[in-house]
């Protein structure tokens, strides 16, 4: 592709993410915050299944940093930037402490184990009442503080200057995760997936990539998990259930985990067929049912995710557009 | 004869009630061509799991320059520069040729972490491309550099996993059934390629269980049947021994 039309597509790109909270409503303003962390959430959620394992703990990561920035933020007095990082570097810490049990299992008891530890924590947050404040979790988390840019003044508590910040952290976060991917270290990823023997025989330590893995993958999760708990301003462990731990899954799973953009795709279709679709017709009650449906209509009728539909179109696309110069 | 490079000592390994390899005693010699051989069930394959680290031994040990690496995990065996090639052309099917070679390349440029996590090009990143690059004209592959593995021939996945398995320059290399499916012409190139091999530096411990396909290569073959040692020496000493013959013969009169 010509350097310029690349130019352009991102000049592009970056005038409707900046133009569209202005043309939805108010609520629709929210879900558009809800969302772009929910793109971090399941971008980094691939990253860890670029190695082969699938986690059912991911969510609770999320939470990891969510707890960790709300508390250092409001216990502490840490500059809430400052604690999300620190959030989100919690999170890998405590990834990293997990990855001790976990990765002695594999597959489908990974996959178990992960679901055990991440209910541990939950459980931890539950009982201990301080500092984590029990079922109720905790209220009033202090909010991004105001800022004046001159060109536009941030206050926080407005989902639109909420929604510009949360796009810089998560663009940020997907860049990251993108050049991890391109990189020999991806490069590793993909072999320890699919011939992990190999990949050994390589002088490659499996076990140490798997960590890797799920340390980078969760310290992203875990700052997707502060971004919204200074938004929102409250966490409890109610919102870092299975249920929520399934919508990721279905947002993976839907979209496709092939490409970078698969999991994007996914997250996007769906928040769309949620908030439009299900609101309006008043079906939103039935939301894990409908999840429930279309993952299994996805593994049944399209195995490779809404990414795959879209590869195809573009080639067919890209083969339309390419007609004329056939003929040369 | 120069100092022992890897040297098996009463090494044995039981799947149950089976003896897979039972008590197998023998030396590879440094720069060697050394076969390993034996009827089809032999316990070869399991020997060469024991010995990179894919199994752990029942009892016994496997000895590295004189050091015993038994029981180590696999990585820790290749870094000490003990490699393997697999039964069956395994590679990584979707990764194009070039990168194969590059993931070969790990233990000499080891990707930096850091690094990607910051976006740096490293030099080092360069370095494993170029060395991917020379193994992969060592084995004439360099023109398919950009094909995605699995669209290689049958003889080119063989050779390509023969370039992963070199790529780190080994000092020993162990090649399990590398002339299985190949035809004369393709057996011929594989046989100049063990002495280019050699010639690079590298042992070689190679495994065949067709004992004609390797006469003409070894220096030294160990023969083993049921999992225990038979004899050893070289290739026309093994060719007229009468326990050999039998073995081979007693094997095909009950296929036939
Ligand atoms: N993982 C295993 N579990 C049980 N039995 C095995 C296993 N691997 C090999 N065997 C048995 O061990 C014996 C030796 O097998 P193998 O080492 O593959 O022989 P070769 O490579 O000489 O043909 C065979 O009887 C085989 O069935
Ligand atoms: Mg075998």
């Amino acid at each position: 592709m010509p350097r310029w039309l690349v130019a352009v597509g991102v000049l592009a790109t970056a005038a409707l993410l900046l133009a569209l909270p202005h043309v939805l409503s108010f609520s629709q303003r929210e879900v558009l915050v809800f969302m772009t962390i929910n793109i971090l959430v399941v971008c980094s959620y691939r990253l860890l299944t670029l190695t082969g394992e699938w986690s059912l703990g991911h969510v609770v990561m999320m939470g990891v940093g969510a707890y960790a920035s709300a508390l250092l933020a409001k216990k502490v007095g840490v500059f809430v930037p400052l604690a999300m990082l620190l959030g989100a570097f919690t999170a890998a810490m405590v990834a990293l402490v997990l990855s001790v049990p976990l990765f002695r299992m594999k597959g489908f008891y990974f996959l178990i184990g992960s679901f055990a530890a991440g209910e541990i924590i939950r459980l931890l947050w539950k009982r201990f009442r301080d500092p984590f404040g029990g079922p109720k979790g905790i209220k009033r988390i202090d909010p991004m503080p105001d800022f004046d840019l001159g060109i536009w003044n941030f206050t926080f508590f407005d989902p639109v200057s909420y929604y510009y910040f949360a796009l810089l952290v998560v663009l940020a976060g997907l860049f990251v995760m993108w050049r991890v991917e391109k990189s020999p270290i991806g490069l590793v990823f993909h072999a320890v997936h699919w011939q992990d023997n190999l990949a050994r025989s390589a002088g490659i330590s499996v076990r140490a990539y798997r960590t890797l893995a799920l340390v980078l993958s969760s310290g992203f999760a875990g700052l997707a998990g502060a971004l919204l708990a200074h938004y929102i301003g409250t966490v409890n462990p109610n919102m870092f259930d299975i249920e929520q731990m399934v919508y990721v899954l279905t947002w993976a799973i839907v979209g496709g985990t092939a490409t970078f953009y698969g999991p994007i795709i996914g997250c996007v279709v769906l928040t769309v067929v949620n908030e439009i679709v299900l609101r309006e017709i008043g079906l939103e009650q039935g939301r894990p049912m409908i999840y429930g449906m279309l993952l299994i209509g996805t593994v049944l009728f399209l195995p490779k995710g809404l990414e795959d539909l879209f590869h195809r179109l573009s080639r067919i696309g890209l083969l339309f557009s390419r007609q004329p110069r056939g003929g040369q | 004869m120069s100092e022992a490079l890897l040297e098996v000592r009463n090494l044995s390994k039981r799947f149950g009630g089976l003896k897979a390899v039972d008590q197998l005693n023998f030396s590879v010699a440094e720069g060697a061509i050394h076969g390993l051989i034996g009827p089809n069930g032999a316990g070869k394959t399991t020997t060469f799991n024991l010995i990179s680290g894919f199994y752990r031994p029942s009892s016994g040990s496997v000895l590295l320059s004189g050091e015993d690496i038994s029981g180590m995990p696999m990585h820790r065996i290749a870094r000490r520069g003990l490699v393997r090639t697999f039964q069956h052309s395994t590679l990584f099917a979707e990764l194009s040729v070039l990168e194969n070679a590059v993931v070969g390349t790990y233990m000499l440029y080891p990707p930096q972490t850091f690094a990607a996590l910051a976006g740096l090009r490293l030099s080092r990143d360069d370095a494993a491309k170029n060395r991917a690059r020379q193994v992969l004209e060592f084995f004439g592959l360099l023109d398919h550099a950009d094909e995605l593995a699995r669209s290689l021939s049958h003889g080119h996945q063989r050779a390509l996993g023969m370039a992963v398995a070199l790529a780190s320059r080994p000092s020993i290399v162990l090649l399990d059934e590398p002339f299985t499916g190949m035809n004369p012409e393709e057996t011929r190139g594989m046989m100049k390629l063990m002495f280019k091999i050699r010639e690079a530096g590298a042992t070689i411990l190679i495994v065949e269980h067709d004992m004609r396909a390797i006469m003409g290569i070894c220096d030294r073959i160990t023969v083993m049947n049921f999992g225990r040692f038979l004899t050893e020496g070289r290739p026309n000493e093994v060719r007229r021994h009468d326990e050999v013959i039998e073995a081979y013969l007693g094997k095909s009169k009950q296929n036939a």
